[in-house]
């Protein structure tokens, strides 16, 4: 057999082209689809308008996440507006057939927490969610990215998006990666290279040692963060980690189905000789921890560099001068040694299990700084229930931290948390934009580790000083 | 859902020469929580446009009324971040039908259409004269015909044509939109997710 040698990439999609229209989009077909609280509503009151019903409702699963509380997740929901989309998501899957993991329910989370955590997530789907950190499926080696509104109703309705097929970027890591540096600073580094509209356009896959030799968690983290340089979606092969990963998991397959899936998964990946509309290549050696310092997640530096200028990164003045005024920095100032005021570990980014093992690896033996107020939030109950019985939960205790309920929390401030304006918030979630995190509230993003320094010493600390 | 068709506007146009517009600034995340599709105009941009307690900020171009129209345009890589097709609605029912920058995140751009808003992307050059133009006097008019794919300041003639597939296109000239043309193939659906693998 010999065929062109093909990418990653261009076997999923090619496998769910329904129909190529002349001059417009392909008619894609989604193998799974998760909706939540916030996005979907509208879609649904769609169908009802148009009289259409769900055209495979075990497609499509519903988790609510975006706006719920963190504590007291036993009590009825204070606000009223989030209630009622609470209420609303509800009914609407009770009344179209579709599994909802509502708030209680022991399989509740974020959305892309839970979604590989039972299986739903297999390698080669096509997966869609109104939110645009459903790239994270990508580590899987799934074509998954967020979608609108009125693309989630078509899903409900037809099963299939109308989208023009993006063109294929590689972002090749190779090297040995230096103690302390995890997966979020290698994504933070990448965005930093490319900018926040590096990749607009493209759709990525991630090759190379440094991803290769990633666990899951990590490769999530990294995929997580494809939207914040603009690219429809990342995604990576899938290998022995993924499979080990899958198996056993709730929905995944079992028995024959499960080496017929395996022989499948093996296919794919990007043949040698296959080519790319544009490729990068970095080096692991050179990432250091890193840490934002602007309003956008391209703003990033190496944590013991200085704050760029606009011409050292070919911003626009104006745009750059206000970012750094919302910020309340100055070009080439030091980042380290900066107070903060706020931590918060958690998020579709940097919420599992691999994240708070290492927010705990610093904070072992020490205490939070009394300046600092830390939210700690698992991304899904399975999450919490790990951070117990691994005994991260007494080292949080003991080091003056309390764990709160899964949700997506402060990375939206959606619900209660919300930094408050003009405080700085060192943050393992996904965006730095102004208010993102609350009205007038300034987020540093970076990794848990990073987070954790600044927990325990009150400041932006470089992790690597703090650990053995 | 259906919206108005488009095909050529004429109107004034609303600056907002900023780089990397992001959903969060068009609408704020906790401006969310509504289970229908109104209203969403009166927060866009929502942390620029008010001060904390609600006052209105005046240095923000949506509180400056020499400055109104049918047409928003925006610095560089507008609408990036959030998937929230709030956003877009936030824009449409404010009052803007077309939004025109020199670069449109994706996922904004996908859910303009799908609503009736149509994304012009112009050259860096086009769009600076445009910025130029509207400076120089704020009745400035521009003229987006989307048949002929063209944008023009009409008061200097400088124009430009600028991308549109030729589906989305036809779209929005008859106010189709894309559940229409994916239900009238239902069975062809119906039939090929049948023997996909998931």
């Amino acid at each position: 057999m010999s065929s062109k040698p093909t990418t990653l990439f261009d076997k999923v999609w090619d496998a769910h082209v329904v129909r190529d229209i002349q001059d417009g989009p392909d008619v894609f077909l989604i193998d799974r689809h998760f909706i939540h609280e916030v996005t979907s509503p509208v879609a649904f009151l769609g169908l009802k308008n148009r009289n259409v019903s769900v055209m495979f409702p075990e497609r499509t699963f519903a988790t609510a996440d975006h706006n719920t509380p963190t504590i007291n997740q036993h009590l009825p929901v204070q606000d009223p507006l989030s209630a009622n989309q609470l209420k609303a998501l509800e009914e609407n899957t009770s009344k179209h057939g579709i599994s909802h993991w509502g708030l209680g329910n022991p399989k509740n989370g974020i959305v892309h927490v839970v979604g590989p955590e039972n299986g739903i997530t297999l390698p080669g789907m096509t997966i869609v969610c109104g939110d645009s950190h459903t790239s994270t499926h990508g580590a899987f080696g799934c074509i998954a990215f967020g979608i609108g509104t009125s693309e989630v109703e078509m899903v409900l309705a037809s099963q299939c998006i109308m989208q023009p097929k993006p063109k294929k970027m590689r972002i090749n890591v190779n090297g040995e990666m230096h103690k302390g540096v995890t997966a979020k600073d290698v994504v933070l580094y990448i965005i930093s290279k490319l900018t926040a509209a590096g990749a607009t356009g493209y759709f990525v896959e991630y090759a190379g040692s440094v991803f290769e030799s990633m666990s899951m968690e990590g490769r999530m983290t990294v995929c997580n963060m494809s939207i914040e340089m603009g690219a429809r979606g990342g995604m990576i092969a899938p290998d022995e980690t993924t499979f080990n990963y899958i198996k056993g998991r709730e929905k995944a397959p079992t028995g024959q189905a499960w080496d017929d899936a395996l022989a499948y998964w093996k296919t794919l990946k990007t043949d040698e000789g296959a080519t790319f509309d544009i490729e990068y290549n970095y080096d692991g050696a050179e990432i250091e921890p890193m840490i934002t310092y602007g309003t956008n997640p391209g703003m990033g530096m190496g944590i013991t560099e200085l704050i760029p200028s606009a011409e050292d990164i070919d911003a626009g003045k104006a745009s750059f001068a206000k970012s750094l005024q919302y910020m309340g920095f100055h070009e080439k100032e030091p980042m380290l040694g900066k107070k903060i005021d706020y931590v918060f570990i958690g998020s579709c980014t940097n919420g599992r299990i691999e994240d708070f093992r290492a927010f705990a690896s610093i904070v072992k033996g020490r205490k939070k700084a009394d300046n600092v107020t830390a939210w700690v939030v698992p991304g899904s109950h399975v999450v919490e229930a790990q951070i117990r019985e691994e005994g991260i939960y007494d080292i949080l205790i003991e080091a003056g931290f309390e764990l709160r309920q899964p949700g997506c929390s402060a990375c939206l401030a959606m619900n209660d948390d919300k930094i408050p304006a003009g405080k700085y918030a060192v943050s393992t979630s996904n965006r730095n934009f102004e208010g993102r995190q609350g009205p007038g509230a300034r987020t540093l993003l970076a990794s848990p580790l990073v987070a954790a320094a600044a927990a325990v010493t009150g400041q932006v600390t470089d992790p690597r000083t703090l650990i053995a | 859902m259906a919206y108005d068709k488009f095909t050529v506007l004429k109107s004034t146009a609303v600056p907002l020469p900023i780089e990397n517009v992001d959903t969060d600034q068009i609408i704020p995340a906790r401006f969310l929580k509504a289970t229908k599709r109104e209203g969403f105009g009166d927060n866009l941009f929502r942390d620029w446009r008010y001060n904390g307690d609600d006052t209105p900020k005046a240095d923000f171009v949506l509180n400056n009324s020499i400055y109104s129209g049918k047409i928003l345009v925006g610095g560089k890589n507008f609408g990036s971040g959030s998937s929230r097709e709030h956003a877009a609605w936030a824009i449409y029912d404010y009052g803007f039908r077309c939004v025109v920058s020199s670069f449109f995140a994706d996922i904004f751009k996908n859910n303009s259409m799908n609503i009736g808003i149509l994304p012009v992307q112009v050259s860096d050059a086009f769009l600076h004269k445009i910025f130029s133009a509207i400076e120089a006097d704020p009745n400035t008019e521009l003229e987006v015909n989307l048949p002929e794919q063209t944008i023009t300041i009409l008061a200097t003639g400088e124009s430009e044509s600028f991308d549109i597939n030729g589906y989305k296109k036809h779209n929005l000239v008859n106010g189709f939109d894309d559940i229409d043309y994916l239900q009238a193939m239902r069975e062809e659906i119906v039939a090929f997710a049948q023997k996909s693998r998931y």
